[in-house]
């Protein structure tokens, strides 16, 4: 598997650590479900889906979309950006 | 028997070779299956299951029978197929599966009781006592069925792993291999043409057909010629690509050394990883048996291995060929033996209507009712459309028509389409992205029909690319059709083989389908058709069709097993090349290295990291020696020691403070300049991640610490902190682990110590940091302890580490001190209830480390909201010191609590011990562990039962802190 790293461009995974599904952190302080779903619950899409990478070499938190069912790899774009 | 005149191989038999015991000789070029028959040798293997004699039956990599172990001792390499492996001088092979020899073998009674022995027999017999499966029936049948042994010995020689890239791969280099290839190349394409076979060419090697006039195999060398001269083109010969993967990654497989004898420069085996952005696939088709009784004789073989035999290795695998078919194929091998001298006696042909030759019988309805011949073939019975007789012949050759060699195309999940026509699996269209197939693996035999093919996916996957494609016209060749009529089974009784490898007869197929076993995936496991080395190469398609008839389902309905990576085996030592012992891990070494090696410092691994263990002194014999005098040392002197690999993250920036607030359980906002802070780390979900100090430098400048075990993590976790959850926050963060040396400096003589070192006397308080200058170098002090003691640590740039170590080590022991290691360490650590990882292992909580109330209210921070969960912060186990109160004295880490009068088992545990030792300080075994509500039970007495060592200790509960619990000594 290989994922385009915006800065330092294609590589291969095992530059990588995979982290999880690309979510928004609750903005409550306290315990709740918003805060339930963000750590445990997820979706298992057939098709596509948005997770966070860290590009080891570079320090680079990506937002990578891709396909589960096709594994085609979309893009990539730094998490500090909003990964769009 | 070598024919004269016959062949590619040039030179005479200068090469001498083994095979049980026996020498013979044999050329270069050979393989052993080639150099065996050259030397009449017919009997090569036993079977699997029943110990029956077994022959050569294929030129390929499909080899279902001649499997043999090559190499002795570690060397030793099992189930090596006879017909890959290529002859060199010295080259020392051995028969398998067989006892006392490949000629008498003892089992073979396993034969004669085979009405007994069929599919599902084991499931079926084996079943009471329960217990005599492991201790005695299953080591009896795996003695008495297999294949090759391992030696036992750690294998020493080299494999490797490697990379490659290319625009266009080509899979297999025979007529379509070879013009898909020298089209994508003409056109400046980067082309890598892969092909499992030592020497280039395909069936051009193996056939008499002339292309562009000439020999197919000149023509191919022709090919070759002009691509080795490209520098746009990679041959890998001996290479089998073993597998497709996403986005264009095929594993390859080379054969780098195993030609040669072992202990040269070449590594055995290279495991490839080719990235291609499209790829080829031309790896042609593999023949079929038919399964007619006693099918399976030394002697019998696939009518194309025959040609390939005689057309390229001059070799005649018999002295009275027979040929058995459903097509073609038989009347071109007979005309192929008769060109060469060799006596044909005929060609039985199953269909109605089939070429007549003047110079060989044939039988048309012909059909192989049996065969006959101890150790190989001497006579076959056949049946025609005229009658039957008996025909005495030392070599059948056979065709039951030809499969694709598709099995690439199902590796991304992609089933294989029947085509009646041709009576074959072909390729799903767009099975694998970026992948086209091109002749016989598409189904299209003909060598002017591959020719074409080649050169059209060349086009096509150029214009892809939008690379212009060369004018490049087909060779002329043959284009002959192919006329098949289906025969997977010759009718009536006997034991008709379709997996010669793993011994499954039409039989236990049928006998399967009887059971309910109907499924084909359900038949597969139960008679184990296709689950040998070689995945039922020459066998799946005629056992689904068996199963298709005994079902009364057409070969459609029933569909295929799907093949899975790899296509033909692979060694674990090629795959996992470079991991063997410290493989290509780096070595981390800290700036005082060298120096403790020269104190005789064993090492211990952190990591990646080495940090020395303790530093041995005259007389010392055992690390407790060493180790309770440096805790002495560190209690009433001075020690040094490294710290180093403790991770190092400069925090800087308007917003550092409202970042570390963030990512700290407890405030870092509040630290005054100058003064360092305890802190701790939680994961989102309420746990503990890490603990460490907080330093504040400047007025947006800190520098945190992490424990050397987390500070990859911790780095990734605040680049996560900074990118993903604050964005908003203006800070930096970086790494400055390996830019700094640092060594802590405890002991009550330790401000004396420093007093010698710098030219300016610092005054610290607890907790306080300042630049200094340390022999004319800018560095960082910190009054921080580990040990309890009065402590610094002295933090230089690291290329000033080595000096200062050394400097330190001298001063200390000027003092009455020295330097101390890792167990010292930990001694001194845990005497003080301080933590390390073995508490801190990712399912604790600040509660029950007793570190709860760090957690600030007035701010959020990572972990807050899961941390405030229920069930986080009562009714925990909880951090405990552990001492020795009976008569067993010895704690250990990792031993389970228990109520005194409780049984040791596992349900009645209240809680484990983390970290032991023995406390030279107090003169008595320590340990810290987690207890059910432990903080309410100071004074309790548990037991501590550590089952891997035979241990049951009485232990009063105590206080983490051992020693100096108002910490009086560390405030000097």
């Amino acid at each position: 598997m290989r994922l385009p790293c915006p800065h330092c461009g294609v590589r291969d995974r095992r530059e990588f650590t995979y982290q999880g599904a690309a979510l928004a952190r609750p903005d409550s302080p306290d315990w709740g479900e918003a805060w339930d779903d963000y750590l445990h619950n997820r979706d298992n899409p057939a098709g596509e889906t948005r997770d966070l990478w860290y590009h080891d070499p570079c320090g680079t938190w990506l937002v990578v979309t891709r396909d589960t069912v096709s594994h085609a790899v979309h893009g990539a774009a730094p998490a500090a950006e909003g990964g769009a | 028997m070598r024919v004269a005149g016959k062949g590619l191989l040039e030179g005479g038999d200068d090469i001498a070779f083994r095979f049980d015991g026996t020498t013979y000789r044999g050329r270069a070029g050979d393989t052993l299956a080639s150099a065996l028959l050259a030397n009449d040798v017919r009997l090569v293997a036993r079977s699997f299951k029943y110990h029956r004699p077994r022959g050569v039956f294929t030129a390929g990599s499909e080899e279902p029978n001649a499997l043999v172990t090559v190499g002795r001792g570690a060397a030793q390499v099992p189930n090596v197929r006879a017909t890959v492996q290529e002859v060199y001088d010295g080259l020392d092979t051995r028969s398998q599966n067989a006892w006392p020899s490949l000629k008498h073998d003892a089992l073979a009674i396993n034969d004669a009781l085979s009405p007994f022995l069929g599919a599902g027999f084991y499931y079926k017999t084996f079943m009471w006592p329960r217990g005599f499966w492991e201790k005695l029936y299953e080591p009896i049948i795996r003695r008495a069925a297999g294949l090759g042994a391992l030696s036992g010995a750690a294998n020493e020689d080299r494999y490797e792993k490697a990379f490659a890239f290319c625009d266009v791969l080509v899979i297999g280099a025979g007529p379509a291999g070879l013009m898909a290839a020298l089209t994508a190349a003409r056109a400046g394409a980067d082309v890598i043409l892969a092909d499992e076979d030592q020497r280039m060419g395909g069936r051009t090697l193996a056939e008499t057909h002339q292309i562009d006039g000439a020999p197919g195999h000149v023509w191919a060398g022709e090919v070759l010629d002009e691509l080795a001269g490209m520098e746009n083109v990679r041959l890998m010969p001996r290479t089998t690509i073993t597998g497709a993967y996403d986005q264009g990654t095929y594993g390859a497989l080379e054969r780098v050394g195993l030609h040669r004898p072992p202990g040269g420069a070449l590594p055995r085996e290279g495991f490839w990883r080719i990235v291609a952005r499209r790829a080829i696939l031309c790896a042609g088709a593999i023949e079929r048996h038919v399964a007619f009784p006693d099918n399976d004789r030394p002697g019998i073989m696939a009518a194309s291995a025959v040609r390939a035999y005689l057309n390229r290795w001059g070799v005649a695998p018999g002295q009275a060929v027979t040929l058995f078919a459903n097509n073609d194929d038989a009347h071109r091998t007979a005309t192929d033996l008769l060109d060469a001298g060799v006596k044909v006696v005929g060609v039985i042909d199953s269909r109605d209507e089939a070429p007549v030759s003047p110079d060989y019988e044939t039988f048309l309805r012909g059909r192989v009712t049996g065969t006959a011949g101890r150790h190989g073939l001497e006579e076959i019975t056949i049946a025609h459309k005229s009658g039957g007789r008996t025909i005495r012949t030392d070599c059948l050759a056979v065709s039951g028509g030809w499969n694709p060699t598709l099995h690439l195309t199902s590796h991304l999940g992609a089933r294989p389409e029947w085509a009646p026509g041709r009576a074959a699996f072909l390729p799903a269209k767009g099975a694998v992205p970026g992948l086209r197939v091109a002749g016989a693996a598409r189904g299209t035999f003909s060598t002017a029909g591959c020719l074409a093919e080649g050169i059209q996916a060349a086009r096509r996957t150029l214009a892809d690319l939008d690379i212009a494609a060369p004018d490049i016209a087909a060779p002329e060749a043959e284009d002959a059709p192919y006329r098949i009529k289906a025969l997977w089974q010759v009718p009536g009784d006997g034991r008709k083989w379709l997996d010669l490898q793993n011994d499954v007869t039409v039989k236990d197929v049928e006998l399967a389908a009887r059971e309910n076993f109907r499924s084909v995936e359900h038949m597969k496991r139960y008679t184990t058709q296709g689950m040998a080395t070689d995945q039922g190469k020459i066998s799946n398609v005629a056992a689904l069709a068996v199963l298709a008839e005994a079902t009364g389902r057409g070969v459609a309905e029933t569909g295929t097993t799907t093949f899975r990576p790899p296509f033909s085996p692979v060694s674990i030592a090629a795959m996992g090349a470079g991991g063997q012992g410290e493989g290509f891990a780096p070595r981390r070494l800290t700036t005082s290295h060298a120096a403790s090696l020269e104190r005789g410092a064993p090492m211990l691994e952190a990591g990646l990291w080495y940090r020395p263990a303790y530093f041995p002194r005259l007389g010392e014999t055992t690390w407790r020696q060493s180790c309770d005098r440096e805790v002495g040392m560190v209690r009433e002197a001075v020690g040094v020691t490294d710290v180093s690999t403790l991770g190092k993250i400069d925090v800087q920036g308007p917003d550092a403070a409202a970042f570390l607030d963030f990512v700290y359980a407890n405030r870092m906002s509040t630290l005054a300049e100058g003064r360092v802070r305890y802190g701790i780390m939680l994961r989102e979900d309420g746990f503990v991640m890490d603990d460490g100090t907080c330093a504040r430098l400047g007025p947006a400048h800190y520098l945190v610490t992490t424990t050397t075990a987390a500070a990859g993590q911790v780095m990734r976790h605040l680049d996560f902190a900074r990118q993903v959850l604050r964005p908003d926050l203006d800070v930096g963060i970086a790494s400055a682990t390996e830019q700094w040396a640092q060594f802590a400096v405890a002991g009550p003589r330790a401000g004396a110590l420093l007093a010698d070192l710098l030219d300016d006397p610092v005054e610290l308080p607890l907790m306080g940091a300042a630049e200094i200058e340390v022999a004319g170098v800018r560095g960082r002090l910190f009054r921080i302890s580990f040990s309890g003691e009065l402590g610094y640590e002295i933090a230089v740039p690291a290329r000033f580490g080595a000096a200062l170590f050394r400097l330190l080590v001298t001063l200390a022991e000027g003092q009455g001190g020295g330097a101390y290691g890792m167990e010292a360490l930990n001694v001194l650590r845990i005497e003080k209830g301080f933590l390390t990882h073995a508490e801190l292992h990712g399912r604790t909580t600040a509660h029950d480390l007793g570190l709860g109330r760090m957690m600030a209210t007035g701010k959020d921070f990572v972990g807050r909201a899961a941390a405030g969960r229920p069930g986080l912060c009562e009714d925990r186990e909880e951090l405990v010191g552990l001492r020795p109160a009976g008569a067993v004295k010895q704690l250990t880490a990792g031993g389970f609590l228990f109520a005194p009068d409780a049984p040791p088992e596992r349900v009645h545990a209240q809680g484990y011990t983390t970290s032991a030792c023995f406390s030279p300080t107090l003169g008595t075994g320590l340990a810290l562990g987690f207890l059910r509500d432990g903080r309410a039970r100071h004074g309790e007495t548990v037991k501590m039962v550590d089952h891997l060592r035979g241990l049951s200790v009485l232990c009063e509960v105590c206080d983490p802190v051992f020693f100096d619990p108002d910490g009086g000594r560390a405030r000097g």
